[in-house]
């Protein structure tokens, strides 16, 4: 597989009148790569994806996909990518064969091509004999899957992927990912955005985003090891707010937060947590009902991280 | 430009047209209904205008004068009456629209001079019956004293000077037959084009924003140049076929003439509706709101269209500023041809100022039309 890369962004920066959305962003991501990037709403991940799909125009910085540069090529790169808008955003009002036929129009796909493409996304689809449906009347998993049918009509070597299966249900969401690393393994590069943390484990590379910063990059494993240093334990206990709120005190913790009814605490890996933490607990009256070692998850390190951040840009001003 | 990326987007607003149901109500029947509306509805000549008399004289001319206006189909003399307070009267309680006062000395001079004047009272409450019941009325006391003055001229040996003298009575605002369809109904084609025109094309980039399918189009290959030519293309067709169905329908139920050429018809439409969609896809795009494009560009083409274009209301009848504003109307030029190759069957090079006017504006409405959308989000 070539390894060169095939999107590389330098300092990409997008101001909207008053509002940094994007800030000095910089990554490449090589061929064939599922490269995610992983943020809450408004970090700033569409308008990254949306730039380098020349739908938006740079503030400062630059960026190159499959070689072209996104502000003095966007045609070309328009020819290469295939994008699948957060919102869906193909014709409602025209059956799926009538999208898939408009957008093939659209990429130039003609001759044999048209057909046997137009075949593949319907069955990729799984909407082969259902094709003359207006799409309107389509469920949320075959909608998104014509969508990527219709983004990648032309065999694109990059495919930007924004929220994919946002709305969608589990079980199309796990057929929708195999049809990813498919396409991956035939070399396409995807660039995918998600707010889903599991999702996240599907990429072979992540960058983290908060606030419009990339605040760590690496593999799933490596940005979990680089967030939570020594090791994380579940501890049920109640009151859960007082216990968040004494429970840095506690010796060895490093940090703390709130994971649904439990808090995730990662501690020194010299400690002795499972009786340090009841005791000290037990003397602020914390009552402990549970108290476990867990790995730690994508989102762990996506709290220990934004944590960090936050506080930093607190403190700088 | 790519005609495949075109066809693409022209095959594509077509079954839109197709399955959208006010669309298709535009196509179809807003044509009928407007040709009808207008070739019913907005005529401006009337017929049998209730018709008071008041003959102080009662002489063999008076008398004659009365029959005239009995004999002419645009009056309906109801009554004569025998003082000037009845005939006030019958006015204020709107029995008649006009009345006509034979002076007691009508038939004396009109043998002492040839020339004699008569009264006439006029319901002004509706300004432009009033002004074609005093043209009817006019009309028809010329012609009588006429007749009269040829006799007087020819009896004074002035034959000559009288031939001279009584040629002089131009009103263009009647048509050769004194009818108001004629001149009125080719003039609804234009209007009929502008308000289809305008509805359609101001919905298709405004639609492809509200409902969110532009971001997926920005990120495909096709140019803005692609996006309009391929959307407006469709809606050009259209246009033409319902001008022609409009056409048709004037010549068929309203039988107004026909003299023109259809080559000329169809040419001076194309370019009318160039301007027309070109200013529609311009408001579509600086809207991005279907309704609020739809309103604007009403605006924009409807309405100088009905007022300014000469298309019921004379343009030489303006005030002079108002006059002067109509030059920058585009539908005067294509009204003023419409009428020209219903009426007159004036050919292409007959009509060189009206095309000349309108290929000037076709092409400054391309030229920014062609540049109004840019593919971004911003």
């Amino acid at each position: 597989m070539n390894r060169a890369p095939s999107i590389v962004v330098d300092k990409l920066m997008k101001r909207f009148d008053t509002f940094t959305a994007v800030k000095q962003v910089s990554f490449q991501i090589h061929a064939g790569e599922i490269f995610g990037l992983l943020g809450p709403n408004g970090s700033g991940k569409s308008t990254i994806i949306r730039m380098l799909c020349g739908l938006l125009t740079p503030s400062s910085g630059s960026a190159t996909v499959v070689g072209f540069d996104i502000a003095r090529h966007a045609e070309e790169v328009r020819e290469h990518i295939g994008y699948m808008s957060q919102k869906f955003s193909l014709y409602n009002d025209l059956t799926a064969l009538e999208n898939l036929q408009f957008f093939a129009g659209l990429f130039g796909v003609k001759g044999s091509a048209l057909d046997e493409r137009i075949a593949w996304a319907l069955k990729m689809a799984g909407l082969a004999g259902s094709e003359r449906l207006l799409t309107g009347e389509l469920s949320g998993g075959w909608k998104q899957r014509l969508a990527l049918g219709s983004a990648v009509l032309h065999r694109p070597q990059v495919l930007f992927l924004d929220e994919p299966t946002a709305g969608v249900d589990p079980l199309s969401r796990g057929h929708f990912w195999e049809l990813i690393h498919q396409m991956s393994r035939e070399g396409v590069t995807i660039l995918v955005t998600t707010h889903y943390m599991d999702e996240a484990e599907y990429c072979n590379r992540l960058a983290l985003i908060n606030q419009g910063l990339i605040v760590a990059m690496g593999t799933p494993t490596e940005i979990k090891h680089l967030a939570i240093k020594g090791t994380l334990w579940l501890v049920e206990c109640n009151p859960l707010g007082r216990a968040l709120a004494v429970v840095k005190q506690a010796p060895g913790v490093i940090d703390a937060s709130v994971f649904g009814a439990a808090l995730h605490v990662s501690v020194d890996a010299s400690r002795q947590p499972l009786t340090e933490l009841p005791t000290f607990l037990a003397s602020h009256e914390v009552r402990v009902d549970r108290i476990e070692l867990i790995s730690p998850s994508l989102e762990d390190a996506f709290v220990s991280l934004t944590g960090d951040r936050t506080f930093s840009d607190e403190s700088a001003q | 430009m790519n005609l495949r990326r075109c066809a693409a987007m022209s095959c594509k607003e077509f079954i839109q047209i197709r399955r959208d149901r006010r669309s298709l109500a535009i196509v179809l029947f807003l044509p009928l209904i407007q040709i009808l509306l207008l070739g019913y509805g907005a005529r401006l000549d009337a017929n049998h205008i209730p018709l008071y008399v008041l003959d102080q004289e009662g002489s063999q001319h008076s008398q004659a004068l009365l029959k005239a206006f009995q004999a002419s189909p645009y009056f309906n003399v109801v009554k004569t009456v025998e003082n000037y307070g009845a005939l006030v009267r019958a006015i204020d309680s709107d029995h008649c629209k006009l009345g006509i006062v034979i002076p007691w000395n009508f038939s004396e001079r009109l043998d002492d001079s040839g020339r004699a004047t008569v009264q006439a009272v006029v319901d002004g409450t509706d300004d432009n019956s009033a002004q074609l019941a005093e043209g009817y009325a006019q009309a028809v006391v010329a012609n009588y004293t006429s007749g009269v003055q040829v006799d007087w001229f020819a009896r004074h040996g002035l034959a000559n000077q009288a031939t001279s003298r009584l040629s002089v009575d131009d009103r263009t605002w009647f048509n050769e037959d004194l009818e108001s369809k004629n001149f009125i109904i080719p003039g609804t084609v234009a209007l009929v084009m502008a308000l289809m025109g305008a509805l359609l094309s101001s919905l298709t980039i405004a639609r492809e924003w509200e409902r969110g399918t532009m971001e997926q189009l920005v990120a495909t290959p096709v140019t803005a140049l692609e996006i309009m030519v391929g959307k407006l293309v469709p809606y050009l067709v259209i246009s033409l076929l319902d001008a022609a169905l409009c056409a048709a329908f004037a010549v068929a139920w309203f039988e107004v003439p026909f003299r023109g050429g259809l080559g000329t018809f169809f040419f001076t439409t194309t370019l009318f509706l160039i301007v027309i969609l070109g200013i529609g896809y311009m408001i579509s795009v600086a809207t991005k709101s279907q309704l609020g494009a739809s309103q604007y560009a009403l605006l924009v083409t409807l309405l100088p269209t009905t007022m300014l274009s000469g298309f019921a209301f004379p343009i030489h009848q303006q005030p002079a500023p108002i006059r002067a504003l109509t030059y920058l109307v585009y539908s005067r030029y294509y009204v003023s041809a419409l009428k020209r190759i219903f009426l007159d069957g004036a050919a292409i090079n007959e009509l060189v100022p009206q095309i000349a006017a309108m290929t000037i504006y076709a092409l400054v409405v391309g030229f920014f039309a062609t540049r109004a959308f840019r593919k971004s989000l911003q």
